[in-house]
C-alpha cells in the first residue's frame, strides 16, 4: 500500500498508467501482437521527433509559459539547413549551425518579449509562429524560387543525424533518449531544476528568493525553439530535402504529450519522465492503431479520450499527492 | 530594553507615487526581541509601508536606519541581505513543491562535484523538518510532503522558520493570521512569540486587535498613511485601539446606533448599501 501510494504521488504516475492503459486497450480490443508493435519503427520514430520538442515545451509549461512557435521552427530549421548547405552548397556544418542559431535567435525574441511585456506567451508565440511561417515561405521563394529545396548531406552528417538504424529506426531516437536523460538529470537532481519549479509555482516569490527569473525564462524559450529547429535539421538531412510546410501538427501533439505526461498547464508541477511517457502514449495511439483491427479513422477519438482520462487522472493524483503524508496514515 | 539601539528604525519617511502621498512622516523603531504591531484598516498604507521596508519601494523622503546606521535598499534583495525577511499572507511558498525543496529555493544544498553537483534532497529535508519542528510544529515529519497539503498556519510557520533559519533579524509578517481560523491563528501567534524569544525584531501587521494584543510589545496605529498613535503594551485598552483604527469614529457609537436601528426595525439588521 505504502509503495502504491508513493508511486501515485509522483508526477509521472498518470502518464505511466495512460501508457499501460493504451497498450492494454490495443491488445484487448485491437488484437495487437505486442512483439510486432515493440519491433515496429513507425511509432518510435514519431515519438522521438515529437519528444525532442515536447521536453522543452513541457519545461516551459512547468515554468508557467507556453511556446507554440515551434510549429514554424521545425520547417524553419530544415529550410535553413537545406538553403545554406543545399542551394548555396556551403559545408553542412554551416547549414546546421545556421539552423540552430536561427532557432536560438527566435527563442531569444520570444523570451525577451515575454519577460519585457505582460502579454501572455501563448499570444507572443502565436505571433512569432505566424510571422516565421511568412519568413520561411517568402524567404525561400525569394532566395531559391521554390518551396522545396534538395539537400545532399555528407556521410558523417547522415550517420549522426539522418541514419536509419537497422534500416528503419531513425537515429534521432538516440538523440531523444540522451536529451531526456540530460534534462531529467538537470530538472530533478540539480538546483537549477529546483529553480524551474519555483519559477512555475510563484514567480514573485521565486524572484524574492534570488532566482534569475528573466534569464531562466529566456533560456527556456531559446531551448524550445532551438530543439524544434534541431528536429527540422535532422529531418532535412534524413529526407535529403526540406519543405516550407509541415510542423503545424507538432503544436497540438506536443501539448497533448506534455499534458498527458502530467505537466500542469498553469505551471509548477510535472516531470521529464512524465513528458517522455506522454509522448510515447501519444505515438502509440496514433501509430499503433495500424497494428490493430480498429479502423484508423478512430485514432483521433482515442487520442482525445486518452487526453481527457489522463488529465482527470493527473488531477486526482495531484490532489492525493497534496494530502499525502505517510506517517499520518500509519498512525490512524 | 529601551536603551538599546533599534535594529530597524524609520525616521520621518514619506512615500508618494507621483502626486499621491501614501505615507507621511512615518517614524518607527523596532528592537531585537520585540514585537511591533502595526495596526491599520484597509487602505491605511500598510502594504506600502511593508514594501518600503522590504526594499520594493524607495522612500521619497526620510531615512531608514539599521543598527543606527542609514541604509538604502535599491532592490528587495538588498533588504534581504541585511536580514529583513517578509512573510506574506500565504507564506510565499510553493504549493506544489516539497517542504525540503521549497525551504531551500535559491540556496539549495548540493553534494558531488563539478557538473555532477546534485541537489541534496536528504539534507534539505532533514534541515527543513528540523527547523519547523524547532518552532513547535511537530505534525511535520516528512520533508517530501507537498507544501500545499499543509494547513494555513503550518505554511506560515514554515515560512517563518525558513526566514529565521536563513538569518533574518527583522521579520515582517504581513497579516499572518488574516485568513486563518481561531486555532490556526493561535498557532501562528505562538510562532511569533517564539521568534521574539529568539531575539528577532518582529513587525506584525494586522487589523485584528485581539491578535495584536496577544503578542505585541509596542503598537502603532496607521491611519491614511500617518501614525495616529504610538504606544506600548498596557497603555490602551482594546476598545481604545479599535476606535483609533476606525479613524477616530468611536466603535461604541457605531454599535449604539446599530442597536437603535435594530430596535426600530424589529431586530432586522440594516440592508448593506448597494
Amino acid at each position: 500500500m505504502q509503495l502504491i501510494a508513493r508511486f501515485l504521488t509522483q508526477p509521472a504516475a498518470g502518464a505511466f498508467l495512460s501508457f499501460l492503459g493504451i497498450i492494454l486497450f490495443y491488445v484487448l480490443f485491437g488484437g495487437v501482437d505486442l512483439g510486432n508493435l515493440a519491433g515496429a519503427a513507425s511509432w518510435v520514430n514519431l515519438a522521438a521527433n515529437l519528444g525532442i520538442v515536447a521536453i522543452p515545451v513541457g519545461l516551459l509549461m512547468i515554468s508557467g509559459e507556453l511556446d507554440i512557435s515551434i510549429g514554424a521552427m521545425i520547417p524553419a530549421g530544415s529550410m535553413t539547413t537545406a538553403i545554406l548547405s543545399g542551394y548555396y552548397d556551403l559545408p553542412i556544418i554551416v547549414g546546421m549551425l545556421g539552423a540552430l542559431s536561427f532557432g536560438a535567435l527566435v527563442g531569444l525574441v520570444n523570451g525577451l518579449l515575454t519577460v519585457r511585456t505582460s502579454v501572455p506567451s501563448l499570444i507572443i508565440t502565436l505571433g512569432t509562429l505566424v510571422a516565421m511561417q511568412g519568413i520561411v515561405l517568402a524567404g525561400s521563394v525569394l532566395v531559391t524560387g521554390a518551396a522545396s529545396v534538395p539537400l545532399a548531406a555528407p556521410d558523417w552528417a547522415k550517420f549522426l543525424f539522418g541514419q536509419l538504424i537497422g534500416g528503419s529506426h531513425q537515429v534521432v531516437i538516440l538523440w531523444w533518449l540522451g536529451f531526456a536523460l540530460l534534462m531529467g538529470f538537470v530538472v530533478h537532481r540539480t538546483p537549477l531544476g529546483n529553480w524551474l519549479f519555483a519559477l512555475g509555482g510563484d514567480k514573485e516569490s521565486a524572484r524574492n528568493a534570488g532566482i534569475p527569473v528573466r534569464g531562466m525564462t529566456i533560456g527556456l524559450f531559446i531551448l524550445s525553439a532551438t530543439s524544434a529547429s534541431f528536429v527540422g535539421m535532422c529531418q532535412a538531412i534524413l529526407f535529403n530535402s526540406a519543405q516550407v510546410s509541415g510542423g503545424m501538427s507538432y503544436i497540438f501533439n506536443t501539448v497533448v504529450s506534455v499534458v498527458v505526461g502530467g505537466v500542469l498547464l498553469t505551471g509548477g508541477f510535472g516531470s521529464v519522465l512524465g513528458i517522455v511517457l506522454g509522448t510515447l502514449t501519444f505515438a502509440i495511439v496514433s501509430q499503433g492503431i495500424y497494428f490493430t483491427d480498429i479502423d484508423r479513422n478512430w485514432s483521433n477519438l482515442i487520442i482525445g479520450a486518452t487526453l481527457l482520462l489522463a488529465v482527470l487522472m493527473n488531477e486526482s493524483f495531484r490532489k492525493f499527492a497534496l494530502n499525502y503524508s505517510p506517517r499520518k496514515k500509519a498512525r490512524n | 530594553m529601551s536603551d538599546t539601539t533599534p535594529v530597524l528604525e524609520l525616521r520621518k519617511v514619506d512615500k508618494s507615487f507621483g502626486p499621491i502621498d501614501v505615507l507621511h512622516e512615518i517614524s518607527l523603531k523596532v528592537r531585537a526581541g520585540e514585537v511591533l504591531c502595526l495596526l491599520g484598516d484597509n487602505g491605511a498604507g500598510k502594504s506600502t509601508l511593508i514594501k518600503t521596508l522590504a526594499g520594493v519601494h524607495k522612500p521619497t523622503r526620510g531615512e531608514i536606519l539599521m543598527d543606527g546606521e542609514a541604509v538604502t535598499f535599491d532592490r528587495p534583495k538588498d533588504a534581504a541581505d541585511r536580514g529583513i525577511a517578509t512573510v506574506h499572507q500565504f507564506g510565499g511558498t510553493f504549493p506544489l513543491m516539497s517542504i525540503g525543496r521549497s525551504f531551500f529555493v535559491g540556496v539549495e544544498p548540493t553534494k558531488g562535484w563539478g557538473p555532477f553537483k546534485i541537489f541534496d534532497r536528504k539534507t534539505a529535508n532533514e534541515i527543513a523538518v528540523k527547523a519547523v519542528r524547532d518552532f513547535g510544529i511537530t505534525r511535520i515529519e516528512d520533508g517530501d510532503r507537498l507544501v500545499g497539503g499543509l494547513s494555513g498556519g503550518e505554511r506560515q510557520s514554515l515560512a517563518i522558520a525558513r526566514a529565521v533559519h536563513f538569518g533574518a533579524r527583522v521579520l515582517i509578517l504581513d497579516e499572518p493570521t488574516a485568513a486563518l481560523g481561531v486555532k490556526q491563528a493561535a498557532h501562528v501567534l505562538r510562532i511569533v512569540g517564539e521568534a521574539r524569544r529568539r531575539g528577532l525584531a518582529v513587525i506584525f501587521i494586522t487589523h485584528q486587535v485581539m491578535h495584536a494584543m496577544a503578542v505585541g510589545d509596542h503598537f502603532a496605529v496607521l491611519i491614511r498613511g500617518a501614525i495616529a498613535a504610538d504606544f506600548r503594551k498596557g497603555e490602551k485598552t482594546r476598545e481604545e485601539i479599535t476606535d483609533l483604527m476606525a479613524g477616530g469614529e468611536s466603535m461604541a457609537d457605531l454599535e449604539a446606533s446599530l442597536d437603535t436601528y435594530m430596535e426600530n426595525h424589529e431586530g432586522h439588521a440594516p440592508q448593506p448599501a448597494a
